[in-house]
């Protein structure tokens, strides 16, 4: 008896979460900036990275982590495609200070940084290249 | 991260949805029937964990019965991510088949569930657990290092 109940609790709860992460996957949201700026903690982390004079693409990727390489090749994509707009992706786990002090707890997760460095957007889960084009319309037009 | 060398990535998923339903019986068959299947999926698990899912019972048979008679999957995937999710799901299995074997059922069908929980995720979402453990271990691990 204990059996059933627990097998239409595993059902819900993948059920559940599933339909959660679908709607939750790739969509860019709002979210605060770090201090001083998001993109002073990943040069501080990463001193090779170049900023985009209009967005910087940062993805968060670690191993075993299939839809990383999808966001890879569609935030590479965006970057080859658009002027001023630079990819730059972070190893998680060899960056973990960088984790934590963004707030990253997922991989892929990706942050849109406007011009100037701030942290504008955010997404876990791979992103369509429609939304990150419209991510980044969006913060080019977000007055700071 | 690997650089795949390229599995068609509804394998996987193929395999998932097999091992979900084999947990599914286990949870509501006599006990001494989920002690076996349990026993069982523990070896499939192993198999995934060590060589690969594309080497397991399941993935030969997606591979040579099933695949042929689909259109070519649009990518391939790296092999590494769901021979991780075979590994957890290996863990859960031990777990299940020890708690059977030393009678605490309820410890065993709770591993049962969750390892269901996931097998179901990936069968039905083509949810990507390696992605969500690999780094929050990384982070528990890099947090206690700096304890």
């Amino acid at each position: 008896m204990t059996g059933i109940v627990i097998l239409a609790l595993a059902a819900l709860a993948a059920v559940g979460f599933g339909l959660y992460r679908r709607h939750v996957d790739g969509r860019f949201v709002p979210h605060a900036d770090a201090t001083p700026t998001a993109w002073d903690q990943v040069a501080a982390a990463t001193p090779s990275a170049r900023a985009g004079e209009l967005a910087t693409l940062v993805q968060f990727s670690s191993a075993f982590c299939a839809p990383c390489r999808t966001t890879r090749v569609v935030l590479a994509d965006v970057a080859a495609q658009e002027d001023g707009v630079r990819h730059v992706e972070i190893d998680a786990e060899e960056h973990l200070g960088l984790v934590r002090a963004l707030d990253v707890r997922r991989t892929p997760t990706t942050l849109v940084l406007d011009a100037a460095g701030h942290e504008v957007l955010r997404a876990s889960g791979a992103p369509q290249k429609h939304q990150v084009l419209a991510a980044i319309a969006h913060s080019a037009g977000a007055p700071r | 991260m690997t650089g795949g060398g390229g599995i068609d990535p509804r394998g996987p998923r193929f395999t998932a949805s097999v091992t979900a339903v084999l947990l599914a019986a286990a949870l509501v068959v006599p006990e001494a029937v989920a002690t076996a299947l349990v026993a069982v999926l523990a070896v499939l698990f192993a198999i995934g964990a060590g060589l690969g899912v594309q080497r397991t019972p399941t993935g030969v048979v997606f591979r040579t019965l099933i695949r042929p008679r689909l259109t070519p999957p649009a990518d391939l995937e790296d092999p590494a991510p769901p021979r991780f999710a075979q590994g957890v799901g290996l863990a859960f299995a031990v777990v299940a088949l020890v708690g059977y074997l030393a009678g605490a059922v309820l410890v065993a069908q709770v591993a049962v569930g969750l390892a269901l929980v996931a097998a179901l995720l990936n069968a039905v979402f083509g949810f990507c657990l390696g992605c969500e453990m690999y780094l929050l271990g990384a982070r528990f691990r890099g947090a206690r290092a700096t304890l």
